[in-house]
């Protein structure tokens, strides 16, 4: 009797050990709030909780993001941090700088994070070589949505140069539609801008505007050249483009009023509620002169220093339950974007997520894969915003030449570093 | 009455009515752009016109709004966290507002020295811009042990209610006459029996006017509620934001519409209510003993 | 002052006295210390942070004048700067007829007032989160009000101010005066309640004109309403935020960018805490400039009365 009792203890002791959990919280903000985004996050509560921890659930939605950090910089200088916030991109290494984050490593070390990851998408999540940050997936943003209806009626060829890109404008705006969907706020023009520099520059110009911010290319001739495409972009949008959403300028190309929009892949969702097929009622193709090269916009998790316990316990299991097959999958199903991890079954995307997981991978060896300016993956967002504040400027201000926009913006960046 | 003063009169009475409802209309329009959208279907949004009336009427878009749209990772819509925002709005506005009948009390009825001067310097400071609070507030929180509660909450919309409050009941009780508090004074009240006997039955319109501004501006916060509430007592009005901001997502225009109305309500309420304490005569009635 | 000698409470107690002339300023202290912590006590620590060089958190080191250098030579700050002052002028100014004319007319034993001043006050309850979507419906060219008037068959009506640089902050005095007027009806509404009626029975008796009654007696006694309602809209004026974030974001480009908007992006958004605190500092000389004058001769005036 006596023995069996032991037996039992020594039993249940050595299921503590060998799974040694105990039970914590995370709390995790996000802005994540609705549609699929919010199904996917819940998803991830709901693996979370299957691992015996809770989750409460910090919501903030709002201008992508700004609304969220707001609230973060609040908190953490009251001194109770969450123990995970969604910041993308550099901003990593600011919150690095702040010495308030945790090293993730151990977790790493065990999911082999190193093999899983392209270095691309690894050295984003790296602090001083230490993993901070989990990935959750990767949009590409070079994307160009395209009405296959519209250019048949109008006879046009869909543009794989700038070139061909006014030829074919000119033929779908003397055919009655709008050639380009657009909506004019300051993140979609810059979203459209970077395409067109990407394009016209090729991946080596743009990293050494964007990413290196080198003023000999951030005023030159190519990036002249660039604006001056945006010109002609914007002379191809309706005139009430100014303040609308890109959902808005989607549906322009869903309802057959627009031919083309130039946006990443989230776009996509909007297609999909629609009822819309790709390849069939739409075409997922690259932006003019940016075929093989692939702009990144990278979503993560950052994790907070919480201190040791129950809570970093809870805190390594989200580190490590974010980047399960499983999770990836649903995730970036719901979101339109392709997993972050490699070589995950790819069945149940569609062709557009295809053509990208592929591309991804093959501009990964090519050195064409660039970070997304516009969406604060290749700079801080001082610099970010500076830009924004030239091309949005020049964008609607047709008075303005593009030498003096080149000149400004290599003027601007300088002043925001 | 002579025929022409009544002509003249329902000529006025006509100029009167007519401006009102031309204004109202102005008023009204986005509230029925709201509630049209509100109670379309998302295809017919999607494709017809927004100012149109819906084709199929549907109160889908409310019953989502009230029960089951996504906030965050839970999807019950916006029922639970009406109350959140009641247990912040009330005790905020009614604190807010006695201090500011106190206030405006002493400021008009037993100046000190350097009164006006603090009233002034109270006005001036409430146009510091609520984002550079944000951060120290934060700390001081912390460091109060209250970041993150209600409590936390009502002490930052007290604080920040004060001046305005202060400011309504000041520009009220200038206009009651000096007379009226010195004779009591002289029939031996003090201060606290003036204010009561006297004082505050004057006071229905300002009342009125302080706690709709007061209810209206807390209710609606959105910077300080979603700065220092905790995740389940967030206010309402995160939670709106939440239901209608997405970063790339779909936009269910007709749940963000039925949903923005229905934050909105409990304010509504409190305007109608309320409304009927600005009868006329209140003032010179008791003015007159 | 005088002392008053209070029969019903206190009446032995010499200490009650001193308590009872010491009242007023007992009631008053708390909001005292309030003010001089929570917003004299964080002007200072803002104007701390406009001469440090904080970037994405508060860091309390000294870089002179640096951050207000860049911002003047910020081509996006003085957008901002003038638009609050073509938006705050035009606000103030509106919000203050159109209002103190519903209150006026209001005040003319109406029926239905109850329904017309809830009608005029809606507005205010609505989060502008929303209702900023209403507006840009209504506002853009192709959905709202200039297709409206064009299928009715005025095919050269224009009306795209929403979408014209030029003129996008004129869209933003419309919602604002749409929020805001309503309440300052209220204000004036509660005012001319407190006024004494026999006093304009009087003059209608003596046989003045019931406009001229309005013009001469009733508006000169409205002068602290006015001062209230400056106050409260100009205050509105320069922290509206929501406004321009929900209607124009600011845009087209930034040509509807208010400080108020300048201030939370570069603060919040971009990591430019230093430079953002140095324009709060400029929003708060500005309110210092044009409100004190006000502020000094309204206290005096009250003095002298």
């Amino acid at each position: 009797m006596r023995k069996l009792a032991s037996a039992a203890m020594v039993a249940v002791m050595s299921v503590c050990l060998i799974t040694g959990v105990k039970a914590g919280e995370v709390e995790v903000l996000h802005w994540w709030t609705s549609g699929g985004e919010a199904r996917s996050a819940a998803e991830l509560k709901r693996l979370l909780e299957a691992k015996g921890h809770t989750w409460k659930d910090f919501a903030v939605a709002g201008g992508g993001g700004e609304s969220a950090m707001t609230v973060l910089k609040s908190r953490v200088v009251s001194g109770k941090p969450p123990t995970a916030a969604q910041i993308k991109g550099p901003s990593i290494q600011e919150w690095g700088d702040e010495g308030v984050l945790a090293t993730l490593d151990e977790v790493a070390k065990q999911g082999g994070w190193d093999e899983l990851l392209p270095a691309v998408v690894a050295n984003v999540m790296k602090y001083k070589g230490s993993y901070v940050a989990v990935p959750v997936n990767v949009h590409r943003v070079n994307w160009m949505w395209v009405n296959p209806d519209i250019f048949k009626k109008a006879g046009a060829k869909i543009p794989t140069t700038w070139d061909e890109f006014i030829v074919a404008a000119e033929k779908i705006k003397a055919a009655g539609y709008i050639p380009v969907a657009h909506g004019g706020q300051a993140w979609q023009d810059s979203t459209t801008f970077e395409s067109v520099v990407l394009g016209i520059g090729g991946a080596d110009f743009y990293r050494k505007a964007f990413v290196d911010l080198e003023p000999s290319a951030l005023n030159s001739p190519t990036m002249i050249q660039a604006f001056d495409v945006l010109r002609k972009i914007k002379h191809y949008t309706d005139k009430d483009a100014p303040g609308r959403d890109w959902n808005l300028a989607t549906a322009m190309v869903i309802n057959g009023k627009a031919a083309m929009q130039f946006m990443g892949d989230w776009a996509k969702g909007e297609f999909t509620a629609a009822g819309k097929k790709p390849g069939v009622d739409y075409e997922c193709v690259a932006a003019p002169g940016t075929a093989g090269s692939f702009t990144f916009n990278i979503d993560s998790f950052v994790m907070f220093d919480v201190g040791a316990g129950s809570s970093q316990e809870a805190q390594m299991a989200l580190a490590a339950t974010i980047m399960e097959p499983e999770f990836q999958e649903v995730f970036n199903l719901n979101k339109g974007s392709i997993p972050a991890r490699l070589n995950m079954p790819r069945d149940k995307f569609d062709s557009c997520a295809h053509t990208s997981m592929d591309e991804f991978v093959a501009s990964a060896k090519t050195a064409t894969l660039v970070p997304s300016m516009a969406h604060g993956m290749s700079t801080f967002s001082s610099v970010q915003g500076a830009i924004y504040d030239v091309v949005t400027k020049f964008y609607n201000d047709d008075k303005m030449p593009a030498e003096k926009a080149a000149e400004t913006l290599a003027a601007a960046v300088k002043d925001a570093r | 009455m002579n025929k022409a003063v009544g002509r003249q009169h329902r000529a006025g009475r006509l100029f009167i009515y007519g401006c009102l409802l031309l204004v109202a209309v102005y008023y009204l329009v986005p509230l029925f752009v709201m509630i049209m959208t509100s109670l379309k279907p998302l295809d017919e949004i999607r494709t017809g016109s927004l100012l149109g009336l819906p084709l199929n009427p549907t109160l889908e878009a409310w019953r989502v709004a009230w029960g089951s749209a996504c906030t965050g990772v839970s999807c019950e819509g916006l029922k639970g966290y009406f109350w959140n925002s009641v247990f912040m709005v009330v005790p905020a506005v009614v604190i807010s507002t006695m201090i500011g009948a106190f206030n405006g009390y002493v400021l008009t009825q037993w100046r000190f020295r350097g009164s006006d001067v603090l009233f002034g310097a109270l006005l001036l400071g409430c146009f510091i811009p609520f984002q550079v609070v944000l951060l120290p507030m934060a700390r001081t929180l912390g460091f109060l042990g209250i970041s993150g509660s209600v409590a936390g909450l009502v002490f930052v919309h007290v604080i920040y209610g004060v001046a305005f409050t202060t400011l309504f009941f000041r520009n009220f009780y200038v206009n009651i006459p000096r007379e009226l508090t010195n004779a009591a004074r002289i029939d031996g009240a003090g201060f606290w029996l003036i204010f009561f006997r006297i004082v505050l039955p004057l006071s229905p319109p300002i009342i009125v006017v302080s706690v709709i501004w007061q209810f209206t501006q807390i209710w609606n916060d959105f910077l300080f509620g979603v700065v220092y509430s905790a995740g389940n007592q967030q206010p309402i009005t995160v939670a709106l934001n939440n239901l209608v901001n997405t970063s790339t997502g779909v936009k269910q225009y007709n749940v963000d519409m039925a949903a923005a109305i229905i934050a909105a309500l409990p304010t509504l309420v409190v305007y109608v209510v309320s409304g009927k304490y600005f009868v006329r005569g209140l003032t010179a009635g008791s003015v007159k003993g | 002052m005088p002392v008053s000698h209070s029969k019903t409470f206190f009446k032995d107690l010499a200490s009650a006295a001193a308590l009872e002339r010491l009242l007023p300023k007992l009631v008053m202290a708390p909001t005292f210390v309030v003010t001089l912590v929570f917003i004299y006590g964080f002007i200072f620590w803002n104007a701390w942070l406009s001469f440090s060089s904080s970037r994405m958190l508060p860091r309390m080191d000294w870089a002179g004048f640096t951050q207000y250098v860049r911002l003047f030579s910020n081509d996006r700050w003085w957008v901002a700067a003038e638009n609050l002052a073509i938006f705050g002028g035009l606000f103030i100014v509106l919000c203050m007829a159109i209002g103190l004319f519903l209150a006026i007319l209001l005040d003319q034993q109406v029926r239905l007032e109850g329904a017309i001043r809830t009608v005029y006050l809606y507005p205010m309850a609505l989060s502008f989160i929303v209702t900023g979507t209403a507006w840009k419906w209504l506002l853009n060219p192709g959905l709202g009000i200039e297709k409206l008037v064009r299928d009715l068959g005025f095919e050269n009506f224009t009306f795209d101010w929403l979408v014209d640089p030029e003129k996008a902050i004129y869209t933003v005095v419309i919602a604002g005066v749409w929020q805001s007027s309503g309440f300052v009806m209220a204000l004036f509404l509660a005012g001319l309640r407190g006024i004494d009626d026999t006093i304009i029975k009087a003059a209608q008796v003596d046989g003045a004109s019931l406009p001229s009654i309005y013009w001469r007696i009733v508006i000169p006694s409205l002068r602290p309403v006015f001062f209230s309602a400056l106050i409260i809209l100009s205050h509105i004026a320069i922290k509206s935020f929501d406004l321009v974030m929900a209607l124009t974001g600011g845009g087209p480009g930034y040509a509807s960018d208010v400080p108020a908007t300048f201030m939370y992006a570069f603060s919040f958004t971009r990591g430019q805490i230093g430079l953002g605190a140095a324009s709060a500092m400029m929003m708060l000389a500005a309110v210092v400039a044009i409100i004190v004058p006000f502020l000094y001769s309204e206290l005096r005036r009250g003095r002298n009365e």
